[in-house]
């Protein structure tokens, strides 16, 4: 189980690297929202997976009788998917209003901050 | 619901039984003061006169719990508190140790200064856009960061800090603005992934996240786990976060387009938090992976602060160049985590600190030249010194204090930092301390030449004399300028009680047991937290 989730965030990793590397804002955008996911997996992964035992403690117990899955894992993906939402969700109404008033998405044409042909320091007094 | 008589278990072996001392509290108090005060600024968005009154209020007290929190620290040594009454591992552990303590205080100190500065700068609209909301949330971001003693939970506050960051950073929505915020964002959004895969991989080896039970068992991990492969990782990461050379290069896209206040707290507090984190990760979680990676980390100090104050000399925008030299300032405070001997550390901490207010108060300076000049380009200023004489000498002040020249704060930390280096024969990483101080020294001289001794050259602008700002505009800006410039001023004057503290972080540091000892009291049974295998 665990090789086979190793290989699935492999191929998420190399997506999400693939998709990084472009030079067009939203296709950025598309690599790091599976970048995020891909690390979610690892976490999960790195819990080490138990299926189909939840980590439920009976009723009248104080602890669990038996093994049980790592909840632990679950936590912390789903405050990294909350966080990972919401700055996608912030991010993609960033590219939208970049893209509007810069009327570009490509990173090459993106020099509003730093003009390409901004004037050399004055050389002498 | 009914519980059996199997219900009969101790709980003090999982929980704490009986609340902590009053004074305890002192260690979630600032983030405490910031959200409060932060939901109660977004109430009053709207009300734009009253807001600042509540932001202000807010930030005082978050000072004030700030400085009540490092005096505790001080007496009594590292503050620990777990949250939820469990006991650590299990909960999420507070430890605020002195490194921690003295950057929370240096970032309530700023916070306020900016709170106060940000009166002046800031319009009407942005603050109805949230600029204080923001501004706390940050802040208490930034605290958090400082004081947590949970790996993953220093992610969620990075993310906390990043997330009000960009409210601050597009305040405004200029196109300027909009094009260094995308950038900024996705960096630094990146930069953070990859510190939560490094969490990841330091969860799946450990089986814990609690920084205090990391450090204990790293040694018994050693010989098993990929530890040097997960330190790699986290170096890479929070050098994007600290801008260090070969991934600062998010830093002057974007430093120089917000409103001048948040750019100067970001140059204050922004970078630092990534420069503690390796403090943190290296000394008190993973000496031995340090050691092994000094060299390399030497190196990127090394060409961090030479490119950055050569970055510097080339920029005909003021603003910019102070994002350069911030640069310049982090690979000082690397070059103290690479020496990793008590002066060294005791230099990067000292020089954390002096770059922390120094650099904040370089941008309040810049954005009270601009008040007055209207341009922000070197090619186009002057004629300050004739129409603002005490402006001229706060600049020289700070000019100098940017540079290490005495008598202001930075000739200590650089001091200091060149001793280590000549301590252990590194020649060459002390000469490009100087190096960059001398490079430093000429950017800084040429903004005082051109912008203060050079005559305005009125036909160039067609806008005839320069107008002085009315003097009511400017009186929040200077004062808080002046208040971080005594601040410099007295470290450089005395630096006695200052070197005390930072020698005694630098001995926490190179005695991590201290840190593991003060969250798990020794005599206390140690409890494990081994994975339930398949």
């Amino acid at each position: 189980m665990e090789t086979a989730m190793a290989i699935l965030t492999g191929l998420f990793f190399a997506v999400s690297i693939y998709l990084m590397l472009s030079r067009h804002i939203i296709r950025i955008l598309l690599g790091v929202a599976i970048l995020s996911n891909a690390v979610n997996l690892t976490i999960f992964t790195n819990g080490r997976i138990t299926r189909e035992v939840p980590p439920i403690i009976p009723e009248g117990k104080a602890f669990p009788v038996e093994a049980v899955a790592n909840p632990l894992p679950q936590a912390l993906v789903l405050t990294a998917i909350v966080i990972a939402f919401a700055f996608f969700a912030f991010l993609l109404v960033l590219v939208f209003r970049s893209y509007q008033e810069l009327g570009t998405d490509d990173t090459d044409e993106m020099r509003e901050a730093e003009p390409p042909n901004e004037p050399a320091p004055p050389l002498g007094y | 619901m009914a519980l059996d008589a199997s219900y009969d278990v101790d709980i003090s072996q999982a929980m704490v039984v009986e609340l902590p001392p009053l004074a305890d509290w002192l260690v979630v108090a600032p983030l405490v003061v910031g959200f409060v005060f932060g939901a109660l600024c977004l109430m009053t968005r709207k009300d734009t006169g009253r807001q600042p009154f509540v932001a202000i209020t807010g930030l005082l007290a978050m000072l004030a719990a700030d400085i009540g929190l490092f005096w505790h620290v001080y007496t009594n040594g590292t503050v620990v508190m777990t949250m939820g009454r469990w006991l650590p591992p299990f909960g999420i552990t507070f430890a605020a140790d002195m490194l921690g303590a003295l950057l929370a205080l240096v970032t309530g100190i700023l916070g306020f200064a900016g709170g106060v500065y940000a009166l002046q700068d800031i319009s009407r609209t942005g603050r109805r856009y949230g600029f204080y909301p923001f501004l706390l949330l940050m802040l208490s971001g930034v605290t958090a960061a400082f004081l947590t003693g949970d790996i993953f939970n220093l992610y969620v506050w990075f993310e906390v800090l990043l997330i009000a960051s960009f409210g601050l950073l597009v305040l405004g929505s200029e196109r300027e603005q909009l094009d260094g915020a995308t950038k900024y964002a996705f960096l630094n959004l990146i930069a953070t992934t990859l510190f939560l895969l490094a969490v990841a991989y330091i969860y799946g080896v450990f089986g814990t996240l609690n920084m205090a039970d990391i450090s204990r068992k790293a040694a018994s991990v050693r010989d098993s786990g990929p530890l040097f492969t997960i330190t790699a990782m986290l170096l890479f990461a929070f050098a994007m976060k600290a801008a260090a050379f070969p991934l600062n290069f998010w830093l002057p896209a974007s430093y120089h387009t917000p409103r001048i206040v948040v750019s100067g707290l970001f140059a204050g507090l922004l970078t630092k938090v990534g420069v503690y984190a390796l403090l943190r990760i290296f000394l008190t979680l993973f000496g031995a992976e340090r050691d092994i990676l000094a060299g390399t980390i030497a190196v990127i100090a090394a060409l961090t602060m030479v490119l950055g104050a050569m970055g510097a000399l080339a920029q005909n925008d003021i603003r910019r160049l102070l994002g350069y030299l911030v640069i310049s300032g982090i690979g000082s405070m690397l070059a103290g985590l690479a020496l990793g001997s008590a002066t060294g550390l005791s230099g990067a901490v000292l020089y954390a600190v002096h770059s922390m207010i120094v650099m904040t108060a370089l941008y309040f300076l810049v954005g009270i030249m601009v008040e007055r000049m209207k341009v922000f380009t070197l090619r186009e200023a002057g004629g300050l010194y004739s129409s603002a004489p005490w402006l001229a000498a706060l600049a020289l002040m700070l000019f100098l204090s940017v540079s290490g020249l005495p008598p202001f704060s930075g000739l200590w930390p650089k001091a200091l930092l060149v001793k280590a280096s000549l301590d252990v024969g590194a020649w060459w990483l002390a000469f490009a301390i100087l190096l960059s101080g001398l490079l430093t020294t000429i950017a800084v001289a040429r903004v005082f030449a051109f912008s203060f001794w050079r005559e305005r050259d009125t036909a160039q602008k067609g806008a005839g004399e320069v107008q002085p700002a009315p003097a009511a505009t400017s009186g929040a800006m200077a004062g808080s300028l002046t208040a971080l410039l005594l601040l410099t001023v007295a470290v450089g004057v005395y630096p006695e009680p200052v070197v005390r503290v930072t020698d005694r972080i630098a001995a926490e540091l190179k005695a991590p047991s201290r840190y593991v000892e003060a969250v798990f009291p020794p005599g206390s049974e140690p409890l494990t937290t081994e994975q339930t295998e398949p």
